[in-house]
């Protein structure tokens, strides 16, 4: 009978498409498939860099283009779980310092004062989030090159680690800790600022304040927030889980140009 | 009286990277609606203006129910337990695309991603070998051009189409001006939209190509037009398979695996 037939070709196609799903499910589990996808993140990497000029610069819109509504992800009130920070914010970050050190030769801790004193930089730039949506905002921040020129690296550092007030996770151990790695070519990166004006006004909380990082041509989740610490590292494999960053301990890519 | 005769119809190339592409396609839809699903939205534009999505996938709660609200261009429909909320573990529960179609089944936009990129970088190189064989070998010219005749008869070929009549004999050793002209569709146009609007998502292919974008309207555009596209491609799969069923399915699957091809004799009467 054709209900019959109809039943039975439903109900097979249900369970074909439950055990293919269950078997990408156990697949996405398993370490050496796991692996094998991952490689894809090395081969879009090594091919982004081979193609992308070191100074190439993410496209910068009109003021007309700036969003009405930008949306404010992750954290949105690290006083919320933070003392430390929320008397911070409560003084207008006056007594906030970022401390900048690791693998250089002149460990300084830097004001909101002494980073305004600094040459300014402007830029109207699409934030692309790794859930999809853009927005597009104005950011006005001091170049990165710019401090770490005045700290001076050392000959080891490969990479520039960023320690932020916020947690989006509450562990025991701290790994909750939004923390964010970025190699030397894009913390050199001429559109790669510290950020602490936004739309022309100071950095609001929601996104970042007092300072937050600028990577114009990766995704949002590499440009952290609520910036407390600042470290010339040779590696990050011993830092949080290893894996460079709060959401790349949590499987996002490392190199999120895509 | 003509014979039914077995011709070799596929090369190894075609038929290889046709399976390869299969599983390449499944795998990219599955974790593209995965990742569509981390903001089931999608916008016109570079930006997104969150008050005025072209689609939007979303789940309301009405009293102690969850429904699922699919807006498309400003009109609404219900469609709980399919789009925006459906069952997960038995439960009712804010998704996009349900738990059925997305790899992971549960939600893991990391996890989406992994599988997503991992399979549009075979797709891309399975793909160019694919078309540079076909360049190469003179598959496109000979097999999927068609000839002025064909298109000056396509009336006829969509009649006899409409009354699922297949084509037999002579006819049938070449594929007719409906099949060829939706197989350069999807190869040379539908596919490469695809791709770029694709990258156009890539902030750093977007630094090197800032035209890329812009050429679809904003990235938010290109994300609009990479969905069209992967649906565009469902439709043609299911069209597709529609007519390897109806055309007969065991010939055209041994085609695709061995490369052999049975052409049936045409009826004593059929032709003038």
């Amino acid at each position: 009978m054709t209900i019959d037939r109809r039943r039975f070709l439903t109900r097979a196609a249900a369970a074909g498409s439950a055990l293919v799903l269950a078997g990408c499910d156990k697949l996405s589990e398993t370490p050496w498939w796991r692996a094998t996808l991952d490689s894809a993140e090395a081969a879009t990497k090594n091919v982004q860099r081979a193609i992308l000029p070191r100074q190439k610069m993410a496209q910068e819109y009109p003021a007309s283009a700036i969003s009405k509504q930008f949306r404010a992800n992750g954290s949105t009130d690290p006083g919320a779980g933070n003392p430390a920070y929320a008397a911070l914010a409560a003084s207008g970050f006056a007594d906030w310092k970022l401390e900048v050190g690791g693998l250089v030769e002149q460990p300084t801790a830097f004001s909101l004062a002494d980073l305004h004193a600094m040459p300014a930089q402007t830029q109207i730039t699409r934030h692309d989030c790794v859930e999809g949506w853009s927005c597009i905002g104005e950011w006005t921040g001091v170049r990165l090159s710019h401090v770490l020129d005045q700290v001076k690296l050392k000959p080891e550092a490969k990479y520039i680690l960023f320690r932020c007030y916020d947690s989006l996770e509450q562990t025991l151990d701290n790994s909750g800790q939004y923390y964010e790695t970025i190699d030397l070519e894009d913390a050199r990166h001429p559109q790669t600022i510290l950020a602490y004006g936004m739309n022309g006004k100071t950095l609001p909380v929601p996104y970042g304040a007092p300072l937050r990082l600028r990577v114009e041509r990766q995704l949002g989740y590499k440009m952290a927030k609520y910036l407390r610490r600042i470290e010339a590292v040779a590696a990050f494999d011993k830092i949080g889980r290893g894996h460079g960053g709060f959401w790349e301990d949590r499987g996002y890519e490392w190199y999120a140009g895509i | 009286m003509a014979r039914r005769e077995l011709i070799f119809r596929h090369a190894l190339v075609v038929r290889v990277t046709h399976w390869i592409n299969l599983l390449c396609m499944t795998v990219l839809l599955a974790s593209g609606l995965q990742i569509f699903n981390a903001h089931p939205a999608l916008y016109w534009g570079s930006g997104s203006d969150f008050g005025q999505p072209v689609l939007a996938l979303d789940a309301v709660q009405q009293g102690d129910d969850l429904k699922g609200v699919t807006r498309i261009l400003g009109a609404s429909f219900d469609t709980t337990g399919w789009l925006g909320t459906s069952e997960e573990d038995g439960e009712a529960t804010a998704r996009g695309f349900p738990a059925w179609i997305t790899v992971p089944s549960y939600q893991d936009l990391a996890t989406g991603r992994r599988w997503h990129f991992f399979f549009a970088w075979l797709f891309v190189v399975n793909g160019a070998v694919y078309v540079l064989s076909g360049l190469l070998r003179g598959h496109f010219r000979r097999d999927l051009v068609p000839s002025g005749g064909q298109l000056r008869h396509i009336g006829a070929t969509i009649r006899d189409h409409l009354m699922l009549r297949f084509p037999k004999g002579e006819e049938a050793r070449h594929y007719n001006v409906l099949q060829k002209l939706t197989y350069l569709g999807v190869i040379f146009l539908v596919v490469p939209i695809l791709i770029l609007a694709g990258l156009a998502m890539s902030p750093g292919i977007d630094s090197l190509f800032p035209w890329l974008p812009e050429a679809f309207g904003g990235r938010q555009s290109a994300r609009t037009i990479h969905f069209i596209c992967a649906w565009t491609i469902v439709l043609f799969v299911v069209v597709h398979v529609v007519m390897v069923l109806l055309s007969g399915v065991f010939n055209n699957l041994r085609s695709m695996i061995t490369g052999r091809y049975a052409i049936e004799p045409p009826a004593r009467s059929a032709e003038p």
